[in-house]
């Protein structure tokens, strides 16, 4: 054995590579439960490879067979309504640990300097998942898959002067077709899981250069041990990380075990059931709502009112409150990075901006009816449409008054060394 | 500062599963959901295609699927069906679309995943809410799906039922009696403030008894239940199998955990 590895280790850097990323990677010793979800989205990401490619093995990316295919898997394949499950499943779970895990950096301020490439590669990753979540909801061709494609590359269309063409040009049809759902397959059964892939491996490689955050938000490497020269508060991550992490996985997989066999609709957030009808150009559902985790932005794209008689401002707004995620590392002045050292202030502010992304998300799913008309003094608006425009303006609050109310807000001493959990 | 964040953590969570009731002006019966009872199941099967399946295809049903609610082959053969003799082909009606457009103004949809569409209750309301109406173009009408194209197939054995409208005050009321009735019910708005609850009677018997008819819906609701995922049972079965393998997995990884922890502090 020893002599094999000494083999491959003339020719590949196979034990150093595990010494220096896994072995004697120094991790903070007091991760507390939010640090478990970046491991469980490498879980998930692996996961939706591996159920990907039996899918792709049964299904097919033609508008007349598509449907057909989904359900030959659910009944005929065997195992088939399993794999497809996980994968449906998957796609939703993808979200919920993704957004846990950037409200992580939200709460330890893990996006600061000098995590700030970190930060934007995973943001980056973010959109790398929305956009395999887009074309991966096209293939079903049910009434969602195909009313939803359709609402959401019309947002293009709305571009200014080359919006028609850039419409066409994404759908390579005028409508949504049976080219569309040949496009979409390409891109999400190759073309981003590629460049997912490689966002993944580069945001590690970053995380392991800059060492990880924790939730006291000091940096470990200031504290080393003289004669080891580790980091005093550090731990190697494996074993220690490994074996807990692998905690965190099982409690995950029964939590998702849950969903999958119990409740695979996830109460018609994570399978719409309009979604079990064919596509039909002809026949527009009455109320197209996209899948749970691009609702806050749905809401916000809806709440817009058009101006000088073009809808791209609601897609411009949209845009906005993705791409200003990117520039978190410069918004935020505060002298200290975690919560627990912060003021008052941006406690408030976080608090607000989660009650604001939740109720978006929540008015992105049901009609903007919902909640009736205000009375003629406010014109009889929809009161969802005003609650919307609100929050919207919210949401954006939270960054751009960022760099002034981090500033100001009286912060606690930081500790020297990290404290318990 | 750890509750503040738990707290946060805990709202993310509800929000992330969250479910919201929505409001209309119909309550729906409660479907019997009975996913386990083979002999229910087999009279679903039966009225299904004595009687839907004649309009109403399910092309994603094999046939000899239905072994999985306790029948043989040569039973399925037998009783089952009527519009093919091979045992492994899907339950495809001999009506063409355009014929189907022509005669109903739209063609009958496709029964296999129903059930995942409107869900047991709205299938198990529907069934039950067909009342006659002779300005409906089919002389009939349904209060779950007003002015459906379909018309009312069961009507023989049901019997015939009439619409009863009551007027009533305000909303609150209207709701009362809405939910004294104790089945079907719609409260609409009416002209002037006032509020309508539409029941319905039953006019002349049909075949079978008013009980006899729910049980009979309720049989084919359950097959529907059943065709629109015939895999749910083993699901649920392999779920129970699943939770308790991770639950012991999860006994091991934890003392695993805390074995290589208990000299960290």
């Amino acid at each position: 054995m020893q002599k094999m590895l000494n083999w491959i280790d003339d020719r590949f850097p196979l034990s150093a590579l595990w010494k220096s990323q896994v072995s004697e990677y120094y991790a903070p010793k007091n991760f507390n439960f939010w640090y478990f979800f970046g491991s469980l989205a490498l879980v998930v990401l692996v996961m939706q490879l591996l159920t990907g490619i039996f899918l792709t093995m049964s299904y097919k990316p033609d508008a007349a067979k598509a449907f057909e295919s989904v359900e030959y898997i659910m009944r005929d394949v065997s195992g088939g309504w399993f794999i497809r499950y996980l994968h449906s499943t998957g796609a939703s779970a993808f979200f919920i640990v993704v957004y846990l895990h950037m409200f992580r950096a939200l709460l330890y301020g893990s996006y600061r300097k000098p995590r700030e490439l970190l930060w934007i590669v995973g943001c980056f990753i973010y959109l790398a998942l929305m956009a395999e979540a887009f074309f991966g909801y096209l293939l079903p061709w049910g009434q969602m898959s195909y009313w939803g494609a359709q609402v959401i590359v019309n947002l293009f269309s709305a571009v200014p002067l080359i919006g028609d063409d850039l419409g066409v040009w994404i759908r390579g049809d005028y409508t949504i077709s049976d080219v569309t759902l040949n496009r979409f397959f390409a891109f999400h059964v190759i073309a981003v899981p590629l460049v997912l892939l490689l966002l993944v491996a580069v945001h590690l490689m970053a995380l392991h250069e800059v060492g990880s955050n924790n939730p006291d938000g000091i940096e470990i490497k200031d504290k080393k041990d003289p004669l080891t020269g580790h980091p005093l508060d550090g731990i190697p991550f494996h074993p220690y990380y490994t074996v807990k992490d692998l905690v965190g996985v099982v409690a995950f997989l029964a939590l998702f075990s849950v969903v999958v066999f119990f409740w695979p609709d996830g109460g018609g957030y994570f399978l719409e059931a309009d979604n079990f009808i064919p596509a039909n150009p002809l026949q527009t559902p009455e109320h197209i709502a996209p899948v749970w985790y691009f609702t806050p932005y749905y809401a916000m794209l809806r709440a817009v009112p058009s101006f000088l008689q073009s809808q791209f401002w609601g897609v411009l707004v949209m845009g906005a409150a993705v791409v200003i995620l990117f520039f978190m590392p410069w918004l935020d002045r505060g002298p200290v990075k975690s919560i627990r050292y912060r003021g008052a202030v941006y406690k408030i502010w976080l608090a607000v901006f989660v009650v604001c992304f939740l109720v978006l998300g929540y008015l992105g799913t049901v009609p903007v009816t919902v909640w009736g008309q205000f009375g003629d003094m406010m014109g009889a608006a929809d009161r969802a449409t005003v609650v919307a425009r609100v929050l919207t303006l919210v949401y954006f609050m939270f960054f751009l008054l960022m760099p002034w109310y981090t500033a100001r807000d009286k912060t606690k001493p930081v500790p020297e060394r990290v404290t318990g959990k | 500062m750890t509750a503040f964040t738990r707290w946060i953590g805990v709202i993310l969570l509800v929000a992330a599963g969250g479910a919201f009731a929505a409001e209309t002006g119909l309550r729906l019966e409660p479907a019997p959901g009975r996913r386990l009872d083979n002999e229910s199941l087999q009279r679903g099967a039966r009225n299904f295609v004595n009687y839907c399946l004649t309009c109403h295809s399910a092309q994603y049903m094999r046939y000899n699927r239905l072994t999985d609610l306790g029948l043989t082959e040569q039973q399925i053969n037998d009783n089952l069906m009527f519009a093919t003799d091979k045992i492994g082909s899907t339950m495809t009606v001999a009506m063409g679309n355009a014929d189907a457009a022509a005669w109903f103004g739209a063609p009958p949809p496709d029964l296999s995943v129903e059930a995942r569409v409107r869900g047991a209750d709205w299938l198990y309301s529907y069934l039950n809410a067909f009342y006659r109406d002779d300005k409906a173009p089919s002389g009939w009408n349904n209060l779950v799906f007003p002015n459906v194209a379909m018309p009312h197939v069961l009507w023989s054995v049901q019997g015939v039922n009439k619409l009863v409208e009551t007027e009533y005050e305000d909303r609150e009321k209207a709701e009362a009696a809405a939910i004294a009735v104790k089945s079907l019910a719609k409260v609409e708005r009416a002209g002037d403030g006032k509020y309508v609850v539409k029941t319905l009677a039953q006019e002349s018997p049909g075949s079978l008894s008013a009980v006899e008819y729910e049980a009979f819906v309720a049989d084919l609701v359950n097959f529907l239940g059943y065709m629109a995922e015939p895999a749910r049972n083993q699901r649920i079965n392999f779920g129970i199998g699943a939770l308790i393998f991770l639950g012991i997995l999860f006994a091991f990884a934890y003392a695993l955990k805390r074995n290589y922890w208990k000299d960290i502090h």
